[in-house]
């Protein structure tokens, strides 16, 4: 397993994902560390994940009620992790790969040009699981992929299909974050509809010292980007 | 929402009939499926405001329940029925949600467009 690093100094971080959640699961720790250096973070969340399943049963919520709930805990995670710039971006859950594709990058292009981000924090392209993870991932790499390569950021991705170890080995990343584990929890907490049988499991001692879930609350892990030979998305057809 | 009383959708299935209503219908087992479980093969539809007439629907089965509507030249079907209830702009809604509590079907309709 690689060791663990000093999480460097940024200039501005933004975080590109698509459903709210995905950001408290692997990266929130990551994030807490900059806000509490001030560094600015800005989040932008594609959707409110209109289409989550976890409703209940008996239910708590409906498909209708469901993105006001959702959008209430993206909120309150954003603050339990100090991100002051959260940017609900407006799409719809299960649409983004269906989107037109140069919006989509020139969407994060519009951020990048407005923030001159030193880091983008988003999924890893062909090994993140769901369409939308994927569509988002795309988009992001297509914008950063358009600058010139001394203006780029750097990208960290999330990755997590079965597949990723075999296929592009381990993460070159690997961040301690236990002295933000309660800012994490409570970013965990706040998306509550989604990570109650989680934090059910985690309660009831699963999470032992060494499991996989144990690991997922302590340490956090990125796959940098790069580009060139290891590139593997696509150019946008045109139409 | 609340567990389906057959009798009671079956009143509010009338009351649509014969008028233009937007649909929502959706069917699904998360996007994760084939991830947690490789031999599981993944799928799901959902159709959102979808407008359609239907002549008379039907709701059947001891629950979960299956609802039937008859269009003109077609049908809407659903099935795995369990629970019903109205949002805020009074559209009906019903899905099945399944043991673990996630939604595997929805179909739901009203007088307005879904947002």
């Amino acid at each position: 397993m690689t060791e663990t690093m000093e999480i460097a100094q940024e200039r501005h971080v933004l975080v590109v994902f698509p459903h709210p959640d995905d950001e408290a699961f692997g990266v929130s720790g990551t994030i807490a560390v900059h806000t509490e250096r001030k560094t600015p973070v800005t989040y932008a969340c594609l959707t409110l994940g209109e289409m989550g399943r976890n409703l209940g049963n008996p239910p708590f919520a409906t498909r209708e009620s469901l993105p006001d709930i959702r959008k209430a805990e993206l909120q309150k995670a954003a603050e339990a992790i100090g991100i002051q710039d959260l940017r609900m971006m407006g799409l719809r859950d299960k649409t983004i790969e269906f989107e037109d594709d140069r919006k989509m990058m020139n969407l994060v292009t519009d951020l990048i040009n407005e923030l001159n981000p030193s880091l983008i924090i988003t999924f890893y392209p062909g090994y993140s699981v769901h369409p939308d993870h994927e569509a988002t991932a795309r988009a992001v790499i297509r914008a950063v992929r358009t600058m010139e390569a001394d203006k780029r950021p750097k990208l960290h991705c999330v990755a997590f299909a079965n597949n990723t170890l075999e296929e592009i080995g381990p993460a070159d990343i690997r961040y301690d974050i236990r002295h933000v584990y309660d800012k994490k929890m409570a970013a965990m907490k706040a998306h509550i509809s989604q990570t109650i049988w989680m934090l059910k499991e985690l309660e009831s001692g699963v999470a032992a010292e060494g499991s996989e879930l144990h690991d997922r609350f302590n340490y956090e892990h990125f796959w940098t980007y790069t580009f060139g030979e290891k590139d593997k998305v696509s150019e946008i057809q045109k139409s | 929402m609340e567990p389906i009383l057959p009798e009671k959708v079956q009143e509010l299935i009338n009351k649509f009939a014969g008028e233009e209503v937007y649909l929502h219908l959706e069917t699904t087992n998360g996007a994760y499926a084939s991830h947690f479980n490789e031999k599981f093969f993944s799928a799901g539809a959902y159709i959102r405001n979808a407008k359609i007439t239907y002549e008379h629907g039907k709701i059947v089965g001891d629950g979960p329940y299956r609802i039937g509507l008859k269009l003109a030249i077609g049908w809407v079907y659903a099935e795995g029925l369990t629970h019903y209830g109205f949002d805020e702009e009074g559209h009906l809604l019903m899905a099945g949600h399944d043991f673990d509590g996630k939604l595997a079907v929805a179909l739901e309709m009203g007088k307005t467009p879904f947002k």
